[in-house]
């Protein structure tokens, strides 16, 4: 075949693979329910390929290896579901101010408490919010197909070392449990031809020790610290924004939506087009930073925002904050891991629609 | 070659400790600074402090040093030498970091066997949040958390670490020792010399619990708190080696 | 063309493989495919089903909640999807296990001896790939030739005697619908004549 080699492969799988060949040496990981295939692909790839594998015994241990392991300058990775990502919070504020970088997969399932193990979207504040203690952030990526779980936890890798910070993959259950045809058009890295990074701590050989730390006594040392982060988040802001739009140019009405929702959203809003509504779709790829610019710009032609979100509505309080009340915002959300059909969304989104074209006219 | 009077370790800082007088931590500082030194492994050391009063030990040692959050020494420690199997890593905790918070990182660090040393300052109270009841705070022992003297109905029984540490496999040498007089001092470094050993020939899991005074939670003068760990702490955290089951080495626990 | 099919059965009767056969060959025919399996504690009960969806523009939802096609293995699958499945579509039964019919008359009923299928070729475990060879010469899903490549290429890599085995299973699942279902002949034939049929078949081989 004159195409790359397509393979049929399961979403979890797909990220552990782009792990493999973004060079990562280290995974720490504790079995959760729908992620564990991730967890045992990275068991069996990491012993193949001689690299580091650790079921740890806590969602707690796991995170704080990652650091260990991070502060080596290694290329690292954990995952979990939403659960585990609340325990590993603690050690995400740590690698925030230590300013260390890895990669933090989170294949969301039904929420608050234990939920279910149905795919959901109910992280998103927690994700984007920092999720831990204290005033830091992670970028966050949101894949919608096995395809670009594989490129976004590679990209991830790259972004995580040239910012030094943490990146979330926030998936969810359907997209790692489910399989994707998959071609691999990258070119895999090992984890000895990654550049040196000048600030690791591998033994104070030819050169004074070092540390790394976020205790910061003082209030002076502490503030400025925190404004060397902000400014680091300020440039990521700039520079780091990623989406999709789909028929956004002239519609009157757009639906944002992220991952699993936004597929749903794209078949939906294809139905629309075919009906000759003017109805476009955008989808936000970086949670954060988020593409407050674009959803602004996009209110010259719409004047109504519907996020369509696998919970009860958290982007849509970014989506309000971006469109700086130039255009109604309004949520449709199934929480508790319902995935929503494409016929019931476009039932939502024609009254929706239906509605604006009314008070056009009136 | 004995000095009278020691000059600072190369391994440690031109800095000035801002432990209390009578503190454990500097002459354990000292210690475990001269044997990284002794040991030439200045250039591949990498520490792990705790949250606690040793919180600032980056400031002291001379050598690579990072952070971890409360109780997550073990786990920190085991990501670092797990990336990077030729340093020489430990972790330095205290008994409220490693014995309450950090329980579960401690004993399955030990019990995979991780090739990590762990510096275990037990002084019976936490220190820096300002003498609350410790796991091993002695019964009948005054804190601000256990005013009327800690009752194991109410407060349980203080936690014996080498002995709880001492069914895992993984756990090679477990030596309890205490900084409380000339000769005590030079059987800790001896045995944190050991621990370090263990590491660098590879053996497995090793563990220094040092039973060190803190005469300002204690309430006692420095002397009274360094015969406090003769006449009642060592009484029930006994001193020596717990266990050794390093390759040729026939010594067993007494 | 959005084609959806739920296969369903007990855990080991290789429910998930048919739909990763299923899947593969899709994906080799250059369609638009996802599979998504059941999975967590539904799977802890024994039971076990996988979604496929094939189509020639990007799918939007791997869930099938009207699936157009049902493979059901065994009773308990009959239940749960008869009710869910879109009118029209195709409703396979694997006879062996499954006494009763379906209660609606708005679907396609096929019913595959599999198991007595599987059981006159060696083994009874092909049994879901006899299963798949009848959905595939009911659905048309995907091309024959490609479903072979696909099932040789995805249960190849462990044992040569058992990809022969494989393909003989589909072979006689793709017969045995040809024959009994094929083209003119939409009318039920009898259990008892469609097993002399199937050990003539086997006979002959």
């Amino acid at each position: 075949m004159k195409t790359e080699a397509k393979r049929l492969m399961r979403g979890s799988e797909a990220i552990g693979e782009a792990a493999i060949r973004s060079g990562c040496s280290c995974y720490f990981g504790y079995p959760i329910t729908p992620q564990n295939e991730l967890t045992e692909y990275m068991a069996k790839r990491m012993l193949e390929t001689g690299r580091v594998f650790i079921q740890s015994e806590s969602e707690l241990a796991a995170i704080n290896m990652v650091l260990g392991a991070a502060a080596t300058g290694a290329r690292v990775m954990t995952s979990s579901s939403s659960p585990g990502i609340t325990l590993k919070q603690e050690g995400i504020s740590f690698l925030a101010s230590m300013e260390l970088p890895c990669v933090i997969v989170n294949v969301m399932r039904g929420g608050p408490g234990l939920g279910n193990i149905a795919p959901s979207q109910s992280d998103y504040f927690q994700a984007t919010r920092g999720g831990g203690h204290g005033d830091y952030r992670t970028i966050v990526l949101a894949p919608a197909s096995v395809q670009e779980l594989f490129d976004l936890t590679r990209d991830g890798f790259d972004l995580a070392d040239e910012y030094r910070i943490p990146v979330i993959i926030l998936a969810d259950g359907m997209l790692g449990q489910m399989m994707e045809p998959l071609v691999l058009k990258d070119t895999p890295i090992a984890p000895e031809e990654l550049p040196e990074k000048p600030w690791t701590l591998r033994g104070a050989k030819d050169r004074p020790s070092r540390f790394i730390r976020s205790l910061i006594l003082d209030v002076n040392l502490e503030e400025e610290h925190n404004w060397r982060l902000y400014r680091k988040y300020q440039r990521i802001e700039r520079r780091e924004i990623r989406f999709e739009e789909y028929f956004t140019e002239g519609a009157d009405m757009i639906v944002v939506a992220y991952g699993t929702a936004a597929r749903i959203a794209k078949a939906a809003v294809k139905k629309c087009i075919e009906k000759n509504m003017r109805v476009g779709l955008i989808r936000p790829i970086s949670l954060w930073p988020f593409p407050n610019e674009k959803i602004l710009d996009l209110t010259k032609y719409a004047g109504h925002f519907m996020c369509f979100e696998m919970s009860m509505g958290q982007m849509v309080e970014d989506v309000r904050l971006a469109v700086q009340g130039k255009a109604e915002v309004s949520i449709y959300g199934r929480p508790g891991g319902v995935v929503p059909t494409p016929a019931e969304l476009f039932r939502v989104i024609s009254r929706t629609y239906n509605k604006i074209l009314r008070e056009k006219k009136a | 070659m004995k000095k009278r009077k020691p000059a600072r370790p190369q391994t440690l800082k031109e800095a000035t400790f801002h432990y209390c007088p009578g503190c454990g931590h500097s002459v354990i500082h000292r210690l475990t600074a001269e044997v990284i030194h002794e040991l030439g492994i200045a250039d591949k050391a990498i520490g792990v402090p705790p949250a606690g009063c040793a919180v600032l030990a980056y400031f002291y040692f001379d050598i690579d040093m990072t952070e971890a959050p409360h109780g997550r020494g073990c786990a920190v420690a085991t990501g670092i030498k797990r990336a990077l199997p030729e340093s020489v890593v430990f972790s330095y905790q205290g008994d409220g970091d490693l014995a309450a918070i950090g329980t579960a990182e401690v004993i399955h660090a030990a019990n995979r066997g991780e090739n990590i040393t762990v510096i275990f300052v037990n002084n019976a109270v936490y220190g820096m949040t300002g003498g609350q009841m410790a796991p091993t705070s002695l019964l009948g022992m005054k804190t601000t958390t256990s005013p009327k003297g800690r009752d194991h109905v109410r407060e349980g029984y203080p936690v014996r670490v080498c002995e709880l540490l001492s069914s895992l496999d993984g756990a090679v040498y477990l030596e309890r020792t205490a900084v409380n007089s000339v000769k005590a001092i030079r059987k800790t470094k001896k045995a944190i010399r050991e621990a370090f050993q263990t590491q660098i020939n590879g053996e497995g899991f090793s563990l220094v619990e040092i039973l060190s005074p803190c005469p300002t939670n204690w309430k006692l003068s420095t002397v009274d708190s360094w015969k406090w760990i003769d006449d009642v702490m060592s009484k029930y955290y006994q001193i020596g080696l717990i266990k050794d089951t390093r390759k040729g080495s026939s010594k067993d626990a007494d | 063309m959005l084609t959806k099919t739920i296969f369903a059965g007990f855990g080991g009767q290789g429910v998930l493989l048919m739909g990763v056969c299923t899947a593969n060959a899709a994906m080799n025919e250059g369609k638009f495919v996802t599979y998504l399996p059941s999975y967590g504690a539904e799977v802890r009960g024994g039971t076990a089903n996988c979604t496929v969806s094939v189509s020639t523009e990007e799918i939007a939802s791997p869930i099938a909640s009207s699936p157009d096609h049902v493979v059901a293995m065994n009773a308990p699958s009959l239940a749960r999807f008869q009710n869910l499945a879109k009118a029209g579509g195709i409703f396979m039964l694997n006879s062996t296990l499954i006494e009763q019919g379906l209660s609606r008359t708005d679907l396609i009923e096929i019913r595959v001896p599999a198991g007595e299928i599987a059981d006159s070729l060696g083994s009874l475990r092909s049994a879901n790939m006899v299963m798949l060879g009848a959905y595939v010469a009911a659905s048309k899903v995907v091309s024959y030739r490609i479903l072979l490549e696909a099932v040789e290429s995805v249960t190849g890599s462990k044992r040569k005697d058992l990809v022969e085995l494989n393909i003989k299973a589909i072979k006689a699942g793709y017969d045995y619908v040809e024959e009994h279902y094929g083209k003119a002949d939409k009318k039920k034939k009898s259990a008892a004549k469609a097993e002399v049929q199937v050990e003539k078949t086997a006979t002959e081989k």
